[in-house]
């Protein structure tokens, strides 16, 4: 384990009122996978990360990090760390090369050392021809790039990215998983936050979704989407909601219901069904209300997300946290 | 030694980093300047009298460098700030840096080049104000520029992480330079206060400073002000570095 933490907690006081932050975090982080930590804006997902790599002390619980209790050896955690921050870490009047010679110098290589190591990592990120350039005239995905690069200048074990594709247009965004894939083959684990649920879905290896300062579930993404039935039905109906559910609820493919409230506009109010082949459940479902001569106002069909694994466990939705942020 | 060597690494990149950028020589040489050609002429009469008995320029001049180290110092904790903002300072703090040299090592960037603006002030007050040198002084007022700059680098740095806005930091650090300055006997001698005035500028570090200045350039190395700035602006230098190393280690940025 490259990672284990034992409800690790942070509480901030801010104007005499404590904030928990974290309440008690439990994780496991395996060599050489890319882990991601899936929540919406103001979960505790920066946090964790930051007391996972020393750069604030947690309040409570204990972690250990590379073979590094936390507590006890910050300087052993750091040689083995790597940290990416969301606002990168680079600016203005350098050069990409004297960054990473100075990064290298800080993890205490000599200047020989430093110097060749940053030629590797240029090429490798594909800087070579901007090397010598101010920073401040990359482009976002350049900067990036150069951001990582800093990151892994000292070849660490473990690599925290801190929200790595905020930010980036779709191409760089794509760009950018293939390097962090690039990296765990070359043996680097990863730890990242993310608030995307197509990024948590498509990179990592593992996931851990928190809310409100707490795990509520983990595991790889498969695992967690089947985990909340096979498929979700939703549908609508014009009054006698109640009815309808429980018409539905009782056919013996129906997992669970899940009520919506009406629309005050339509009047409509949406139910959620998981069932374990929405292909087949939809006729049946039509038929049954047609029997108890419910009209459906709306029938829409979809096969898992991880958002509908947040839904079911938080019951709200972080796709639509993400439009109201 | 491991201290030492990132103090030389963070202190090297702070360097490189100011003479990519010669603009910061010039502003801050032009507010001195500005008063060498447009104040100090209003002074040349009253050579020779209270407050002035060494010469106009000559008692000007060593308070116009000491007031060039104070503004140049006091205000570099903006540039701390647009590091913290692109996140250059958290970067640097997970590494194993020691914590100590990423304040120590900056702040002798500062008094690197307050020294430089220093000695290029005092080779221009020479045919401007039409002051005779007497390097011996100059030399060992230098000492006193060393200090007032690392002190108020320190300070300025410490603010500044603390802070974390440049909306905050220029009226907090401008509440403090302003009646620093005032009280420090640069522009008109304290010799000319009401007693009262003068009793709140005996509390004023700089106002020693200003004075040991003076007694330098005139070539009195045995004047009182001289140790006693060393004391106080060291003293309160080695005071405001320990604060400020604590508030880089912890500082939640």
């Amino acid at each position: 384990m490259l990672i284990e933490t034992k409800g690790l907690k942070k509480t901030f006081k801010s104007r005499g009122k404590e904030v928990e932050a974290v309440r008690g975090v439990d994780l496991a982080v395996k060599e050489g996978e890319i882990f991601g930590l899936l929540g919406p804006n103001g979960a505790g997902k920066t946090t964790t990360m930051r007391m996972l790599s020393t750069l604030i002390e947690p309040t409570e619980g204990r972690a250990v990090v590379c073979g590094h209790d936390l507590a006890g050896d910050q300087a052993g955690v750091r040689r083995d760390i790597g940290y990416v921050g969301q606002e990168g870490g680079t600016w203005g009047e350098v050069t990409a090369r004297d960054e990473l010679i100075m990064q290298g110098r800080l993890y205490g290589m000599s200047k020989r050392t430093a110097s060749d190591r940053a030629e590797t990592v240029l090429e490798a990120f594909q800087l070579t021809e901007f090397a010598d350039r101010n920073i401040k005239t990359y482009s976002g995905g350049q900067k990036r790039r150069l951001d990582i690069a800093l990151g892994i200048m000292h070849e660490p074990k473990l690599l925290f990215l801190d929200e790595p594709t905020t930010g980036l247009d779709p191409q760089s965004r794509a760009h950018m998983w293939d390097e962090v894939r690039a990296l765990r083959e070359r043996g680097t684990a990863i730890f990242l936050t993310t608030h995307y649920l197509d990024e948590a879905d498509a990179l990592c290896d593992r996931l851990a979704i928190i809310d409100h300062g707490e795990i509520v579930t983990e595991g790889t993404p498969l695992a967690l989407k089947k985990e909340v039935a096979g498929d979700v039905v939703a549908i609508g109906v014009n009054g006698r909601s109640e009815a309808a559910q429980n018409l539905l609820g009782a056919e013996d493919f129906v997992r669970e219901v899940e009520a919506g409230g009406a629309d005050p506009a339509t009047g409509i109010a949406v139910m959620r069904l998981y069932v374990d082949d929405g292909s087949t459940a939809l006729p049946a479902l039509l038929r049954a209300l047609d029997g108890a001569d419910i009209a459906a106002a709306s029938i829409e069909l979809h096969r898992p997300s991880l958002d509908d694994v947040f839904l079911k466990q938080t019951g709200r939705s972080l796709r639509e946290e993400e439009t109201a942020a | 030694m491991k201290a030492l060597r990132d103090t030389w690494l963070v202190y090297s990149r702070a360097m490189k980093l100011n003479i990519k950028q010669p603009v910061w020589l010039v502003v801050m040489l032009v507010q001195p300047l500005y008063f060498l050609v447009f104040f100090a002429p209003l002074l040349n009469s009253l050579d020779g009298q209270r407050g002035f008995e060494s010469g106009a320029m000559e008692t000007f001049v060593p308070g116009l460098i000491i007031m060039m180290a104070l503004f140049g110092s006091t205000f570099v904790g903006f540039g701390l700030i647009a590091e913290l903002r692109q996140g250059v300072i958290e970067r640097m703090r997970v590494t194993p840096v020691s914590r100590v040299a990423l304040l120590i090592g900056r702040t002798f960037a500062t008094v690197t080049t307050t020294l430089v603006q220093a000695l290029i002030l005092v080779l221009l007050a020479s045919p401007v104000g039409g002051l005779a040198i007497y390097w011996p002084g100059v030399f060992l007022m230098f000492g006193i520029i060393i200090l007032t700059s690392f002190m108020l680098g320190a300070l300025s740095y410490g603010v500044a992480i603390v802070l974390k806005s440049e909306d905050t930091l220029a009226p907090v650090l401008n509440t403090v330079v302003q009646p620093v300055m005032l009280l420090s006997g640069i522009m008109l001698p304290m010799a000319l206060a009401p007693s009262w005035l003068q009793s709140v500028a005996d509390f004023n570090p700089f106002y020693y400073a200003v004075e040991a200045a003076r007694a330098l350039f005139a070539g009195d190395l045995e004047s009182n002000f001289i140790w006693q700035a060393a004391v106080f602006i060291g003293g309160l230098g080695v005071l405001l570095v320990i604060w400020a190393s604590r508030k880089f280690a912890r500082a939640v940025a």
